[in-house]
């Protein structure tokens, strides 16, 4: 048998919160080491569709689901799943960047130490490596002690991609990471994203399509909680097939 | 009509200011008060004296005012109503915030602060009452008589002679109205303003801490004690001081309950007359300017003292980590 190149298979999915159905019947594979973008005008189930595929969405009292998401093969809203051990393997990203009100070593150090690590020498290694991946080491080697909340917006975003990173995660997920950056350090955590993907899969929500455009290798168009098409990014921006994929590119309507 | 809004918005303005500018006046005029009248009784007797005295015998020819015992029975009360509110305060606050299904935080949340504004005449009346008979006729009997025949009759080396004795002697509770009452009463007191105050600070924790700490994989307790608790420290913080700021200064409670002696309370089930008490209990008989007058000012001025550090530390640990979390220092 071939190796399963996808990581995530999304097949008849339904999110609904209370009775309002946010996400309606989505079947979706996510390739690995690939950047899916998903995109789409705002309250289309982005965030809803995103927040799923590592539980996040459990958090929400009133949230619902209905199909399956499978994770490398894994049923992940079977009974017997292991949340926490998914969203060690899942990790995410949040819009707008949410360091802990500690030291930027502290920040990045809490996975690990949930994780049960607790000695110096292995969490300062877990550390630098997991700031040099998400490039943020030269800027902060100085000043790892101080606090997190200190950074610029670009640097506490990259801070947040290091502590996730920390956790080794096979599958990182944005949603809408750089809608509160300037435009410098959004090319540089565009940058990263693509540094990234030779060594994890990216699942990212943004509002903007440029970036879409830019970065990613597929791109997933919602519109209304359903999955209007799907496919190569270069296919959707140059040569969509569904009239409603054009209009949102063109900008008729977002 | 440009001009007419301009008059009143200034009106307003005016009106405020001076209310507040009152209020201000009138609470420096009490502190003023409060601090000359009780000057004379140390500069009469001398500040170590009062504060270190050990025996408190206004009425007496010639009379004495050592403090030391009030000063000790407002700690021994206080200690004793910390070890059991803070953590029981804190808990509570806890499960409200964090733990409780929304149906019950809906329930449980009013009736926490309604308990908080509960009168304490009432609580002490239910001390004197219910409380401090059922310790001195019902827990006494069992804990000083019959557990330590228990204990002398399993034979074995200090258990059966020591500690049987220890028990004998030590957990015979003379009078209900003693320290452990005053505290137990004092926690009922505590504990709904702490755990109001702490469910507050927990629950101002951004979602954001919280999401980001479950997107790594953390657990529920993971969260609560190593994100939600420690960005809530200063929040914390100020609802064990408030709370001891509230058990220090609470007087009808200790008053009916505490049982009254002036003398250092060196045992749980000692009685004591905290400061708040002997004001209360004495300010009516001590005839106007006398030295007890005076002296009693003194207390007065020390509880005031006290509770004042206080508000100062509280307001102290919330800049302090108000500056953490913006990112000032570390
Ligand atoms: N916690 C929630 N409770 C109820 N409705 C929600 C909640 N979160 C999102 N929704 C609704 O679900 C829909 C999709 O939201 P979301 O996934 O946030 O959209 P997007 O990320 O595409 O802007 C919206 O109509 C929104 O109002
Ligand atoms: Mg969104």
């Amino acid at each position: 048998m071939v190796e399963n190149k996808n990581i995530f298979e999304i097949r008849d999915f339904n999110i609904y919160y209370v009775d309002f159905k946010a996400v309606s019947n989505i079947t979706l594979d996510i390739e690995a080491y690939r950047i899916t973008a998903i995109i789409g005008p705002s309250g289309c189930g982005k965030s809803t569709l995103l927040r799923s595929l590592n539980r996040m969405n459990d958090l929400i009292t009133t949230s619902r689901v209905e199909g399956k998401v499978f994770f490398k093969g894994i049923d992940i809203y079977h009974r017997d799943t292991d949340v926490i051990e998914l969203r060690k393997r899942v990790g995410m990203v949040f819009q707008k960047p949410n360091p802990f009100p500690s030291s930027v070593y502290e920040n990045v150090a809490y996975g690990p130490r949930i994780r049960g690590i607790n000695k110096k020498s292995l969490l300062d290694e877990i550390v630098e490596n997991a700031l040099i991946r998400a490039d943020l080491w030269k800027e902060v080697k100085d000043k790892v002690h101080e606090s997190g909340m200190s950074l610029s917006g670009g640097q506490m975003q990259r801070l947040c991609i290091a502590r996730s990173l920390a956790q080794e995660p096979e599958v990182l997920l944005f949603d809408e990471p750089t809608s509160a950056l300037d435009p410098i350090s959004t090319a540089n955590i565009e940058n990263l994203l693509q540094e990234l993907q030779k060594t994890i899969t990216i699942v990212i929500v943004t509002h903007n399509m440029q970036q879409a455009a830019r970065i990613s290798n597929y791109t997933a168009f919602m519109y209304l909680g359903e999955l209007i098409e799907f496919g190569d990014t270069d296919t959707i921006f140059v040569n969509p097939h569904h009239k409603l994929t054009e209009e949102y590119i063109t900008g008729r309507f977002g | 009509m440009a001009l007419k809004w301009q008059t009143r918005e200034k009106a307003v303005e005016i009106i405020v200011t001076s209310v507040g500018f009152l209020s201000v006046i009138v609470l420096l005029l009490i502190g003023f008060f409060l601090f000359k009248e009780a000057f004379y009784i140390f500069y009469k007797a001398g500040v170590l004296k009062v504060l270190f005295g050990t025996a408190w015998y206004p009425t007496y020819e010639p009379p004495s005012f050592g403090m030391f015992p009030l000063i000790m029975g407002t700690v021994a009360v206080t200690v004793l109503t910390a070890i059991m509110a803070i953590p029981l305060g804190l808990a509570t606050a806890v499960y409200i915030a964090e733990i409780a299904h929304y149906k019950v935080k809906e329930i449980l949340k009013p009736l926490v602060e309604m308990l908080a504004s509960f009168p304490s005449v009432v609580l002490g009346f239910f001390g004197m009452v219910v409380i401090a008979p059922i310790l001195s006729s019902w827990l006494s009997p069992i804990i000083s008589e019959r557990l330590p025949e228990l204990l002398r009759s399993t034979n074995l080396p200090f258990v059966s002679t020591t500690l049987a004795d220890m028990c004998y002697d030590k957990l015979f509770i003379a009078s209900g109205l003693n320290i452990s009452t005053a505290a137990l009463m004092l926690s009922v007191r505590a504990i709904p303003i702490i755990s109001s105050i702490a469910e507050d600070a927990l629950t101002a924790v951004p979602r954001t801490y919280r999401e980001a700490s479950y997107s790594l994989g953390a657990s529920k307790w993971e969260t609560i004690w190593r994100v939600v608790i420690p960005s809530s420290v200063s929040g914390l913080s100020v609802a064990v001081i408030l709370g001891i700021g509230t058990i220090i200064g609470e007087t009808m409670i200790v008053l009916m309950v505490a049982g009254g002696a002036a003398v250092i309370p060196l045992w749980i089930f000692d009685p004591a007359r905290p400061m708040p008490s002997a004001i209360a209990a004495e300010m009516a008989e001590a005839p106007y300017q006398s030295l007890h007058y005076h002296a009693l000012f003194g207390v007065g001025a020390i509880l005031f003292l006290i509770t004042f550090l206080l508000s100062l530390i509280s307001d102290f640990v919330s800049r302090k980590y108000r500056a953490i979390r913006i990112g000032e220092k570390i």
